[in-house]
């Protein structure tokens, strides 16, 4: 059972599967967050990634995944000269994650038994041009979460630390994941991801059947299983890549500008991160249906992703932002 | 023999053994020694290598690394294999201390299926093993209820284990047993996707182990009873009786859950009674009381130990990965003695691996207590130079136990932030001078403002202690209209609120008379109800005092 689960095979989840595949898009979008339980395919759908993105073409062994030869920093040895294509990196960044193991830090090894002042890097360089994924994001540490939100925000990460002075490239999409019921994120961190999720288990029988008839043959009868999604797979990895080119035509009118600047100012979303999110996630929606123009639309199935993490908290509001939004969206769009 | 947990222990055990990856394993909750060692005597039928893992394991241990004590010993790079990279079967003792990054890691790592877990969990009522794990674990056991002597009995047959290991992989199932399955889970309120899978999985199992090639009911009640009964939240026939909102509210609540639940065929009442009949102790009664399990190891408040910041603690020898940071002088003092010893090569010290320590920090986190106070005209004006007075003898004090205080009054239609979060006095003084009185009541209001506040200050590390000042005559709603009823109901609608965020509270009632409104309010905030009538500051302060070093 070396494959992971394919993502074509996970039972619906349809708002989590498309903004993965928004982000996959048009990376630009900044991140998916996903509150939910647990056991609903959460850690599926994200280990399922690598198998399910384009490739990348990058430099043999640079640390950072550059893209060209000219692009490996200085630092980094044992970068060859030729490139090669790898799976899109997913990088898991654990909870207890030190700083040095975040950031990169001196190589203790080269250090100790060579006495060389090396970088070793770190997490963030690994994840470049790939996704960076924090499971129960809602309980990292502070220190940690400081450091993301200025790596996210410059998309280089800067290390001042052990007589070093390194910088790199580190421009990755965020993927959290997390169980509500444990803790809420600072709105800092919040805001940085792009769309966001809630994802909740199937309430009917036959959703939850056709989970446990999946899981059953992915386990008992593996190649077979495989073949099938590895082709449903191979099919949405092409629609990805289509849609990237398509993303490239299509530009917004005013129009579509006026609707999303009304809809953000109704739902009071903080800052002006709210509507070019949202206009980035509607053009890549019409991008991935290959559709020829950004329209109502686009704008009103990927609103909830974009906004729902953006409203101001009332802690009295038990329907939750999603609701509010959907309120709002029918007001204005109507 | 007779005693039926013990029963199920050893069968769920086997099944365990049978396919310990699928099921991922199991957590054995009860005290050390006893039943609990009997138990772990006997695990040869479970794969191998098996290792123990330590709450606080780094992870070089895990995953691998550089073994800096070996680098140093021998001047040559050494690496160390990780636990994972060999483990087949990972035990884990006093697994309720895992740490949330651990059994985060250990979360990933399970579902390669690679390895399983006996989580020796040990914890004291509402410890617990860490639930992302535990959800990747099949089986939940009570140890306790088994006595020592009894235990001598559990062992396994390695035979039939491994027979029915080779015919697991060919048992079979059918549609309708899994659209059985599904059905159950929904009954019994269990959301994970995972349990219903694990029910299937040991279901296989136990057919196996029986010697057949196909799923049969008895195999069903077995994994029912061993897999789902513990992850049960709810029962048909008990449906947990809807939360009582006060009337008139509930539009806002999704209408489409209730009728989609009665729509199902409820599940084979054999499969059900075998839940019930395995039920832990206490289940139903903590459902009622809808008390959810906190999380462990996280929460903001408590005392932190911590390798980086915070008070410092005496330096222990230890190993520097992680970002640990290396006391140098207690190095140097531990290696001081040998350096006779050790006087062979050249170079001034010489320092072994041994004499590495580290450094550590202990960090607690600040209280902060926002006083709650009704300025409105229903709490007289003494009343209220007495609450100014109590805050400033308190804030006296707490200084030197270090606590925050903030003050919000509540008068008119509205709810000020007098005093943002401070440790000054001075700064309380001059605010509290400013303390207008007077107008109608507006509890929803102030106590709406001391919620946001304490989620604001939770997010800077401090832990929100509320206290709640008043004669609990509401009458003003959340929408600012003079309406009693709709105010009381708006008070304790965020009442629940501030519960659910889990923020401690104390409700002192400053009227001539205790105020039944006010006690039942403060029950809902889970909160101590101290009705203190013409309270001068100092009784009030020592009150305030008493109640929170409960």
């Amino acid at each position: 059972m070396t494959d992971p689960f394919p993502f074509s095979a996970i039972v619906g989840q349809d708002e989590m599967k498309l903004a993965m595949m928004l982000t996959a898009v048009d990376p630009s979008i900044g991140g998916v967050l996903v509150f939910g339980d647990r056991g609903t395919g959460k850690s599926t759908a994200v280990r399922a990634l690598p198998a399910l993105l384009p490739q990348l073409t990058a430099v043999t062994g640079c640390p950072v995944n550059s893209e060209r030869v000219t692009d490996v920093p200085d630092w980094a040895k044992g970068a060859g000269t030729t490139t090669h294509r790898i799976g899109t990196p997913v990088v898991d960044l654990p909870l207890g994650a030190s700083e040095d193991r975040v950031t990169g830090a001196l190589d203790i090894e080269a250090a100790l038994t060579r006495g060389e002042k090396a970088f070793q890097p770190g997490l963030l360089a690994r994840a470049n041009r790939g996704y960076l994924y924090i499971d129960e994001v809602n309980l990292l540490e502070d220190h940690i979460v400081d450091l993301l939100l200025d790596v996210a925000q410059s998309g280089e990460n800067v290390v001042e630390r052990d007589g070093l002075s390194i910088r790199h490239p580190a421009r990755f999409v965020l993927v959290g994941s997390g169980n509500p019921e444990e803790g809420e994120l600072r709105p800092q961190l919040l805001d940085r991801f792009g769309l966001s999720v809630e994802v909740a288990s199937p309430k009917t029988v036959d959703d939850r059947v056709e989970v446990m008839k999946r899981r059953h043959a992915y386990e008992s009868d593996h190649a077979a299983f495989m073949l099938r999604w590895q082709a449903e797979d191979a099919a949405v990895r092409e629609r990805i890549v289509t849609a990237r080119e398509t993303l490239k035509t299509l530009d917004a009118t005013d129009e579509v500008l006026q609707d999303i600047a009304e809809l953000c100012l109704k739902l009071g979303a903080d800052g002006l991160r709210g509507e070019l999110t949202l206009l980035k996630a509607a053009r890549a929606y019409a991008a991935y249906r290959n559709d020829t123009a950004i329209g109502r639309t686009h704008i009103r199935e990927t609103a909830t992703l974009a906004l729902r993490h953006r409203l101001r908290r009332d802690p009295l509001d038990e329907a939750g932002s999603g609701a509010r939004v959907a309120r709002v969206l029918s007001d204005t769009l109507a | 023999m007779d005693n039926p947990a013990l029963s199920r222990c050893r069968l769920a055990l086997t099944l365990l053994a049978i396919a310990p990856f699928a099921l991922g394993g199991a957590c054995l909750r009860g005290r050390a020694g006893g039943a609990r060692d009997i138990v772990l005597r006997d695990l040869g039928a479970f794969p191998a290598p098996q290792h123990r893992l330590p709450p606080d394991a780094s992870d070089a241990r895990l995953f691998g690394g550089l073994d800096l004590a070996a680098t140093l010993s021998s001047g040559q790079v050494a690496h160390s294999a990780g636990v994972l990279a060999t483990a087949r079967t990972l035990i884990l003792p006093m697994a309720e201390r895992i740490t949330p990054g651990l059994a985060g890691r250990l979360s990933g790592a399970l579902d390669d299926g690679t390895f399983c877990v006996l989580a020796l969990d040990e914890g004291v009522d509402e410890e617990a093993l860490h639930p992302a794990l535990a959800d990747r674990l099949a089986f939940s056991l009570d140890l306790d209820e088994i006595r020592a002597t009894e235990a001598q009995a559990l062992s396994f047959d390695l035979d039939s284990v491994a027979a029915a290991q080779t015919l697991f992989s060919r048992v079979t199932v059918q549609p309708d047993q899994i659209l059985e399955l599904a059905t159950l889970t929904l009954t019994l309120g269990i959301s994970s996707l995972r349990a219903p899978h694990f029910a299937l999985t040991c279901a296989r199992a136990h057919a196996a182990f029986l010697g057949r090639d196909h799923v049969t009911q008895d195999d069903l009640i077995a994994a029912a009873e061993l897999t789902l009964a513990h992850r049960a939240t709810q029962l048909p026939e008990t449906d947990p009786p809807p939360p009582p909102p006060p009337e008139g509210d509930d539009e806002e609540t999704p209408p489409d859950e209730t009728p989609e639940n009665e729509d199902l065929d409820l599940p084979d009442d054999m499969l059900l009674d075998a839940v019930k009949a395995a039920l832990p102790a206490g289940l139903l009664e903590r459902l009622a009381s809808g008390a959810a399990r906190s999380a462990t190891g996280s929460g903001s408040g408590a005392r932190t130990k911590s390798n980086r910041r915070g008070r410092p603690l005496p330096a222990r020898p230890g190993r520097p990965d992680q970002g640990k940071r290396i006391d140098v002088v207690s190095t140097l003092r531990a290696a001081a003695p040998w350096q006779k010893l050790r006087e062979k090569g050249d170079g001034p010290v010489r320092v072994w691996p041994s004499d590495i320590h580290i450094k550590h920090y202990e960090q607690t986190s600040d209280r902060l207590l926002i006083f709650t106070v009704d300025a409105s005209g229903s709490a007289a004006i003494a009343r209220l130079a007495e609450a100014k007075g109590a805050i400033e003898l308190l804030l006296s004090e707490a200084y030197a136990r270090r606590d925050h205080v903030a003050l919000i009054a509540f008068r008119g239609t509205d709810a000020d932030v007098l005093l943002p979060p401070t440790r000054s006095l001075v700064q309380t003084k001059r605010r509290l001078a400013a303390l207008p009185g007077g107008g109608g009541t507006p509890l929803a209001h102030g106590l709406e403002a001391a919620l946001t506040l304490s989620l604001t200050a939770r997010g800077r590390g401090l832990t929100p202690t509320l206290v709640l000042l008043t004669d609990g005559r509401a009458n003003i709603d959340r929408q600012g209209q003079v309406d009693r009823p709709q105010a009381a109901t708006d008070a304790q609608t965020i009442a629940r609120a501030i519960r659910g965020q889990g923020i401690d509270a104390l409700v002192i009632d400053t009227g001539n008379r205790p105020e039944p409104a006010l006690s039942s309010l403060s029950q809902t905030l889970n909160a101590t109800y101290l009705p203190l009538p013409r309270a001068d500051a100092r009784r009030l302060s020592a009150a305030v005092s008493d109640a929170l070093d409960q």
